[in-house]
């Protein structure tokens, strides 16, 4: 009896750094493909006219390339401060699903774990983490067992840790090296790429393939509108146009 | 860029980052025993799209502020080519590559 409580301890105390390790593995993909991103990001946030301290501290503060992408081309073109919150507000609006999707698993951990991995929470740390939540549906979501044997937010905090350190490097490289990069290289023309690589992949039924025409429209239609509302109004309009596709898919085959 | 008070810039810069904080800790943090009903998570499902086509089509299309819509658009080609090439490889790196190796051999090619 004894020796076996000691073989659990054994198997739940050396979980921890295997869990860690497994989930920086588990994201090294998605950290290649983030490094030109971050690059990109840092070159664009200097050559627009950021200061190199800010463009950096976005990085940290905000931590969301797309987000900070866009946040650099609405300062470019001058749109007003106000409009650029109101888009990435938008933008980001879909981390509120990626923590109603993990939250479920994390609820066992304490005040400071769950602020920790709250703000490392991305995409990719998204994408990777929740594959590690289900693959495991042996480990039972009994609440005293969670207590005790679940040590996947450390799979959760390996991926996401990995990420956000290649993040703020490569940044830092991109900002460093962005004074030196001449115009002529196009090199902001790599931020679209980047998106196309997401998105093209992600245009798996009519729904999603209508959001983005609608979107894709909408904000050619509104070029004329001020103060660089045009976005924001096309992200919506896209949003909109999907889930009512959806929504009537759903209808026509519930009626059949 | 305009001229913006650096302070006012930080300031914006800060909400920015609340705000992202604030939906990533929204059902970790605050609501973890909440399910989030599905006339939610569905419109949340096409953010990603909606909002990456809205940010990538003005890029390829639009030069200098008016539609540039021929060939001569040197970055709508490349756009399209790196479209494709998505498409067959669902690759990222790939994709990022060939698109700017596209737009480079177009740019050399018509001598700009």
């Amino acid at each position: 009896m004894q020796a076996n409580s000691m073989d659990q301890f054994v198997r739940i105390c050396g979980r921890r750094r295997r869990e860690f390790w497994a989930g920086v593995i588990g994201i090294a993909p998605l950290v290649l493909g983030a490094i030109p991103f971050g690059l990109i990001y840092g070159v664009l946030a200097v050559t627009i006219g950021l200061p190199t301290t800010m463009a950096q501290a976005m990085s940290t503060i905000v931590f969301a390339g797309s987000a900070q992408f866009t946040t650099a081309q609405l300062l470019r073109d001058g749109a007003p401060l106000l409009v650029i919150i109101l888009t990435v507000a938008v933008l980001n609006v879909r981390h509120v699903l990626y923590s109603a999707s993990l939250a479920p698993y994390l609820r066992h951990l304490n005040r400071g774990w769950k602020v920790f991995l709250a703000y490392l929470l991305t995409d990719e740390a998204y994408a990777i983490a929740i594959t590690r939540y289900w693959e495991d549906k042996a480990n039972p979501c009994d609440r005293d067992t969670l207590r005790s044997t679940d040590r996947r937010h450390w799979f959760v905090l390996g991926a996401s840790l990995t990420l956000w350190v290649n993040w703020q490097i490569s940044t830092l490289i991109g900002v460093y090296l962005g004074a030196q990069i001449p115009a002529a290289w196009s090199l902001d023309f790599a931020m679209p790429l980047t998106f196309i690589a997401i998105v093209v992949p992600a245009l798996r039924d009519r729904a999603t393939v209508g959001a983005a025409v609608v979107a894709g429209t909408v904000v050619l239609l509104a070029l004329a509108l001020p103060l660089k509302l045009g976005l924001v109004t096309a992200m919506i309009a896209g949003i909109l146009a999907g889930t009512m596709i959806e929504q009537w898919q759903g209808k026509k085959r519930g009626g059949e | 860029m305009k001229i913006i008070e650096i302070s006012t810039l930080w300031g914006a810069l800060l909400l920015i980052g609340l705000i992202t904080f604030f939906y990533r800790a929204l059902f970790i943090l605050f609501a973890d025993a909440l399910h989030l009903p599905g006339w939610v998570q569905q419109p949340l499902r096409f953010v990603p799209v909606a909002a990456l086509t809205a940010i990538i089509v003005p890029e390829l299309l639009v030069r200098e502020g008016t539609l540039a819509l021929t060939g001569q658009n040197e970055r709508l080609v490349a756009g399209i080519i790196a479209i494709g090439i998505a498409w067959w490889s669902k690759n990222t790196l790939l994709t990022l590559t060939s698109g700017m190796v596209a737009l480079y051999l177009l740019q050399w090619w018509s001598g700009s």
